[in-house]
């Protein structure tokens, strides 16, 4: 498959009243030309900041420190702002995650669409706003015409979020990054966006990075997912492999906190302590603290990334060649179980 | 938790109606004739589609908004007949909102130690400035936060750790009863469930009510006693959330269940979701019937034996 995209050794800092947030702090990643990458991790790992330097649209009190950002062979760190604007809405299009920042409040939604159409493609005015109603239609505002006129604080969150959704649209870019897209949606249209989005992506192959705290819907349109916590990738995998045969120990206790509708438990599992601080990240593996599975080598030095599979990769010293054997959490003794079930492959820790 | 324990309505809607521009072309009818009560440490669910009017009864209620028609009592009192400055006062410090639009809702311009503490401020809940600091840093490690982020400012946190800031703002005046919009969409899985954890441990200790609007029904499943679904203004369903769960009986209910996505991609892969279609007009008067004890459907007179046989046929299944 062809890459689009490649994030190698990107590390990001902010400047702040109480010190240098090192927010990011060696993200490297692939995507591949028409692929959905799912990324999930704990809120504040730095899902956001990495994605909108992709776009570079970082806070002016943030800096990219190292790494590179190759789009079709070119480094995005290094151009500029007039450079970027071209890009920009056209071959790389973000949906944020604060719908009602990213829409002018003093502008009515079918000018607001139509003008990002215009801002990349020579086309009259009417033509632009003919195919803002369309894609308004298409991601289910309802009686679009009559709404067009309408400014944005006259729609509900989920309204807003659907118009955010067909400004980023409009112009068919390459790569779509959708940061929480669904999440102010309820779950069928959510279905019906998530749908749109794939058959968008079928017919002009867009690569699609998704960011959603939602595992439910990480497990329906990733091809690919990849964990953050504390500012690094510390899992990446399928779907499949993820879903049912994660190896890091956050990923566990990420897969062990959701409720089933079946639970009878009066408490939900949650991951105890809470995240690292970054103005003074720890030397070690950044999860230790809060990790029941750490081992001594935790605390002096973060784990590299060892391979499982050609496609699966996690940061824990628990995949070194002679880490003790561990029995993860029920739930995802359960998770392995069904892998074992779907690929032949016998799990050692399991016996 | 059953009624026995808890008589005491809250909060009672009746007959709400929030209509935008009323009358005129672009009429808006965002709740229309919805009622409903809270019991007294209660959690009440709030489902249904996007922009079926659930944050506008949210907003009703804590009165942002003058009610089109009907009635809102809280505490037995008319909120829209509320006189004087202390009532006011004691009203606004009763009941809380975490908003759903998290950046929105949070003044740029503030740290956010006043953020959080603004309420405190406004009710002169604070002896003294050492008081007031220990009560923020209080709220922020209740809320997962640390006390080095009471300095900055909105923009300088991600989205779910400005929701907490939200909720640290909403608990910092002890209300009785706090209206959560959406209040953990934003936030990941292990932090919801802190959040949720959270939010009922204060309500066992404190016995606060809530309003729990939201999309992720198995979340709202699991905090709820009760839950509303709502679709264009109107609730069509309301039960305990174990019977609406295993037996939604309304089509759009069905539908909303059908589409719950699950953590699972072979699951995923194979979901079939059912759609639903408003059925047309047709003349017939509907309103909350009871098909069941403590089970309500939108629907006409001659429609509840349909719905009180299939929900005999789904509890047989
Ligand atoms: N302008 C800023 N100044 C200082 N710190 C910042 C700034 N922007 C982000 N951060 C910090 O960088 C870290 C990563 O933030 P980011 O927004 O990427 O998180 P996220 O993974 O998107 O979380 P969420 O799921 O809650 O949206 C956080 O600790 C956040 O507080
Ligand atoms: N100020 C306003 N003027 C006109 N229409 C409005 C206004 N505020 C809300 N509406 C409309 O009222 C309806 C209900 O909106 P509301 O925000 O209550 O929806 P919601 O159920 O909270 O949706 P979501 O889940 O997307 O947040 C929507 O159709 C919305 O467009
Ligand atoms: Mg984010
Ligand atoms: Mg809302």
């Amino acid at each position: 498959m062809k890459k689009i995209l490649e994030v190698d050794d990107l590390h990001i800092s902010f400047d702040t009243f109480a010190g240098k947030v090192q927010a990011i702090r060696g993200v490297s990643f692939d995507l591949y030309k028409g692929e959905t990458l799912a990324i999930v991790g704990e809120s504040g790992s730095g899902k956001s900041v990495t994605t909108r330097t992709i776009m570079r649209l970082l806070a002016n009190n943030g800096h990219i420190d190292q790494g590179k950002i190759l789009f079709k062979g070119e480094d995005l760190v290094h151009k500029t702002e007039r450079e970027m604007q071209k890009i920009r809405g056209k071959e790389i299009a973000m949906i944020f995650q604060d719908p009602m920042t990213s829409l002018d409040p003093t502008m009515n939604i079918g000018n607001q669409v139509a003008e990002s159409l215009r801002k990349h493609k020579k086309v009259s005015k009417k033509e632009a706003l003919a195919s803002a109603l369309e894609l308004l239609k298409l991601v289910g505002i309802p009686n679009a015409e009559q709404r067009l006129k309408n400014y944005p604080h006259q729609f509900s969150g989920g309204q807003r979020q659907r118009i955010v959704i067909a400004i980023a649209l409009i112009c068919y870019p390459e790569i779509l990054i959708a940061d929480e897209p669904t999440t102010a949606l309820d779950v069928t249209i959510q279905a019906q966006i998530i749908e749109l989005m794939k058959e968008i992506q079928q017919k002009i192959q867009t690569s699609i990075i998704f960011i959603t705290h939602d595992l439910g819907v990480v497990a329906n349109v990733a091809d690919r997912v990849a964990v953050m916590y504390g500012g690094r990738i510390i899992e990446v995998g399928t779907s499949d492999e993820i879903f049912y045969h994660p190896q890091h120990p956050y990923t566990w206790g990420l897969l062990s906190s959701m409720p089933t509708l079946e639970m009878e438990e009066n408490e939900l599992y949650a991951i105890p302590g809470s995240p690292p601080d970054l103005l003074d990240p720890p030397k070690g593996d950044a999860f230790y603290p809060r990790n029941e599975y750490a081992l001594k080598i935790d605390t002096l030095e973060a784990p590299p990334f060892f391979e499982v599979s050609p496609t699966h990769q996690a940061a824990t010293w628990l995949l070194a060649p002679h880490a003790p054997k561990v029995t993860p959490p029920k739930e995802i003794v359960r998770r392995w179980r069904l892998y074992e079930q779907k690929t032949g492959l016998k799990q050692t820790a399991l016996n | 938790m059953n009624q026995v324990a808890m008589p005491n309505k809250l909060l009672d809607v009746q007959n709400l109606k929030q209509y935008f521009h009323p009358g005129q072309e672009n009429e808006v009818r965002a709740v229309d004739n919805v009622s409903f009560h809270i019991y007294e440490g209660e959690t009440f669910g709030l489902v249904g589609e996007s922009g079926c009017g659930k944050s506008t009864t949210g907003r009703s209620i804590i009165r942002l908004y003058h009610p089109t028609d009907g009635e809102i009592y809280f505490n037995g009192e008319d909120i829209s007949k509320l006189k004087g400055k202390k009532n006011m006062q004691q009203f606004r410090r009763d009941i809380q909102m975490i908003y759903q639009d998290p950046y929105a809702s949070l003044n740029p311009r503030m740290k956010v130690q006043d953020i959080i503490a603004e309420g405190i401020d406004i009710h002169g809940l604070a002896e003294s400035d050492a008081d007031r600091n220990q009560q923020v840093n209080d709220l922020l490690e209740l809320v997962g936060l640390d006390k080095s982020h009471a300095t900055r400012y909105p923009h300088e946190f991600s989205g779910g750790q400005r929701q907490r800031i939200g909720i640290a703002r909403a608990l910092a005046v002890q209300p009785r009863f706090i209206i959560c919009d959406e209040p953990i969409s934003a936030l990941d899985v292990s932090i919801q469930a802190q959040v949720v954890n959270l939010l009922q441990e204060l309500q066992r200790k404190k016995n606060l009510t809530y309003l729990f609007i939201a999309h992720d029904l198995s979340m709202v499943k699991y905090i709820s006693d009760r839950i509303g679904v709502m679709h264009f203004g109107k609730l069509v369903e309301v039960g305990t959330s174990e019977e609406v769960y295993r037996f939604g009986l309304h089509p759009y209910t069905e539908s909303l269940l059908s589409a719950i996505p699950l953590p699972d991609p072979d699951y995923e892969r194979n979901r079939r979701r059912v759609t639903y279609q408003a059925p047309k007009e047709d003349g017939k008067e509907r309103s909350l019937k009871e098909i069941a004890s403590g089970h309500y459907i939108y629907c006409s007179d001659d429609e509840v034996p349909f719905y009180q046989k299939k929900l005999e046929q789904k509890k047989r299944q």
